[in-house]
């Protein structure tokens, strides 16, 4: 964080800002040095606050409405669809809302892979965003259950069912879940209030992910450390705020394209029955944004071993900064590491595929392959391509590359990092 | 020199004697606010159901809910339960003889709920003739035996007893 000698100019300010020096917070967010290259990429994050803040809202004004009761869930939601005055679009915000936040998520996590944003000094902000994530799925597949719909209730049913394949307590963990011997009302009730309570852990963690972003600052397209504040870098505001609004507006009318002409394409026909215990739908698929976890979790022959397997595939991705020990981060200049990356996207966009689909025949071949690869590409081709691959040279300074031809030194070594 | 050990002794006991009393007190605090979410005196209420079972003929089975799960209560045909007694333990994931799984040979009588992710198997389909959970692929024979897929154990068998010759309790 840049040292801040801030003083505001008015006398009240002063008084206040000596007591709690909020007015030193918004000058240090508004003066924050950032590098000038951030492109499009790096708008997310404002995004997914943008998509927090939308879900908490859009939620506070369905709780006003909806009815936490097996017996009245269902109801209360098509009371919300009907009857409440805007009710239906603002459910419509909040569960296509729902697949936004992730869609905008998988771009910002992918965003740190290809850039290496998760490598030193960032680990942290990396992990803190890894736990973000696991507390949005468990938050979102919460949500999904609350309308008590056939999807709900045996979506509930398949993943509460998973802890019963923890050796000995497995049986007993499952019962306390739900509060009995089956997903019923104690099951809703207490699913209603974590998805309530869980953003705002979300939003403590969104915090605390901000500031130890603003202690190293942030990474950049071509990953070199830079100077701060010089002229590699401009100000947060206006220059990233503008740049991190017209992504948004971008954002937005996708948003909005989902909300007013596709509200449903997104979910599954089967939630609009009611929860009926005795009947399971023909095919159980969770949410797109879970898919690729689910073809994991199927892939695997043993129940136990799956569960395992689709943990693990989360877990992994915490030790990401010490399984990838190359010092350069951006792959703009690792050749191979660039190669792999797309090979990763598209491992797990097929993993995701083959979620939706039966498990058997191709569909079960391909998934467990693509399981194999999704491991083997942090276990085995990470660590070993971070110590063999030829790394191309890191231009000294932001400024460098910008200039064509012969960089002029005069640059260079004003804005040359600390050696 | 002497004297200080003697003196940090006495500390490190207080200290230690704190902690534990405290951490205690704070087991004994949170204790209720995770029992909590085990199940209820009025879930554990509805433990038993008694089911009439005369109308079903053989071949076909009924499907009752019991703490909230279906249980299949199957009269089973001469050739289903012969094909269940022929099959060898040395075939079975989870061994277990057909005798062991029912009372009365003719009344199979289960939860429905598949023990690998709790889905309900659909009746008459699958590889062995008896159930196939449609979630993930598991096949079960006419004994509601796994034969074939994820799931780990057979389906399970609820505690239950005759009545009389048509009336079974569950629970």
């Amino acid at each position: 964080m840049s040292e801040h000698t801030y003083t505001p100019k008015s006398k009240f300010g002063k008084w206040f800002n000596d007591r709690l020096p909020l007015l030193s917070l918004a000058s240090h967010l508004t003066d924050y040095p950032t590098p000038k290259n951030l492109n499009y990429w790096w708008t997310f994050g404002g995004i997914l606050t943008f998509c927090l803040l939308s879900q908490i809202i859009t939620g506070l004004v369905l709780a006003m409405h909806y009815v936490a009761h097996a017996d009245l869930a269902f109801s209360s939601v098509e009371h919300i669809m009907r009857d409440v005055n805007y009710g239906w679009l603002i459910r419509y915000i909040h569960s296509n809302g729902a697949s936004m936040f992730f869609l905008a998520v998988y771009i910002h996590i992918f965003r740190s892979l290809f850039y290496g944003s998760y490598k030193s000094p960032r680990e942290i902000i990396w992990i803190l965003g890894m736990i973000i994530y696991l507390l949005m799925m468990a938050t979102a597949f919460m949500g999904y259950v609350l309308p008590w719909g056939q999807m709900s209730f045996w979506g509930a049913t398949v993943i509460t069912n998973l802890f019963s394949a923890i050796p000995l307590f497995g049986e007993s963990i499952t019962t306390w879940l739900w509060g009995g011997y089956s997903v019923d009302n104690p099951t809703l009730t207490r699913f209603f209030s974590l998805h309530y309570l869980f953003p705002f852990l979300i939003l403590g963690l969104v915090i605390l992910h901000i500031w130890a972003l603003h202690v190293p600052g942030n990474n950049n397209p071509i990953g070199i450390d830079v100077k701060k504040p010089s002229k590699d870098t401009v100000p947060f505001h206006p220059y990233i705020t503008i740049k991190d609004l017209f992504a948004l507006l971008i954002f937005l009318i996708i948003f909005s394209g989902f909300i007013f002409f596709a509200p449903n394409v997104l979910g599954h026909s089967d939630n609009y029955i009611q929860a009926n215990p005795l009947v399971t739908p023909k095919h159980i698929v969770p949410e797109w944004y879970l898919l690729p976890f689910y073809a994991i979790l199927r892939s695997v022959p043993d129940k136990l071993g799956g569960v395992i397997l689709m943990f693990g595939s989360i877990f992994i991705l915490m030790a990401l900064p010490w399984l990838d020990s190359s010092k350069v981060r951006s792959s703009v200049f690792r050749p191979l590491n660039k190669i792999f990356f797309w090979v990763l996207v598209v491992d797990v966009l097929a993993l995701g595929y083959v979620g939706a689909m039966p498990a058997e025949g191709l569909y079960l071949f391909v998934a467990r392959l693509g399981t194999i690869y999704y491991f083997a590409h942090f276990l085995l081709i990470l660590p070993i391509l971070s110590r063999i691959e030829k790394t191309q040279p890191l231009p000294l300074s932001i400024t460098e590359p910008v200039l064509t031809g012969m960089p002029k030194m005069e640059f260079i070594k004003s804005d040359k990092p600390d050696v | 020199m002497s004297d200080t050990e003697k003196k940090t002794n006495r500390r490190d006991f207080l200290f230690t004697a704190s902690y534990t009393v405290g951490a205690v007190g704070i087991g004994a605090t949170i204790w209720p606010f995770i029992d909590q979410m085990n199940p209820d005196s009025s879930v554990k209420a509805l433990a038993t159901t008694e089911v009439d079972i005369s109308q079903i003929e053989p071949g076909k089975s009924i499907t009752v809910l019991w703490r909230g799960k279906p249980v299949f209560i199957k009269r089973r045909t001469e050739t289903e339960i012969s094909e269940a007694k022929a099959v060898s333990l040395d075939d079975l994931k989870h061994p277990e003889k057909d005798e062991d799984r029912v009372k009365k040979a003719e009344w199979l009588v289960m939860m429905g709920i598949c023990s690998h992710l709790g889905c309900v198997p659909l009746s008459d389909k699958g590889e062995y003739n008896g159930w196939f959970c449609p979630c993930h692929g598991s096949h079960y024979d006419t004994s509601g035996r796994i034969r074939k897929g994820p799931a780990p154990t057979n389906m399970e068998i609820p505690k239950y007893a005759f009545i009389d010759d048509n009336t079974i309790r569950i629970g």
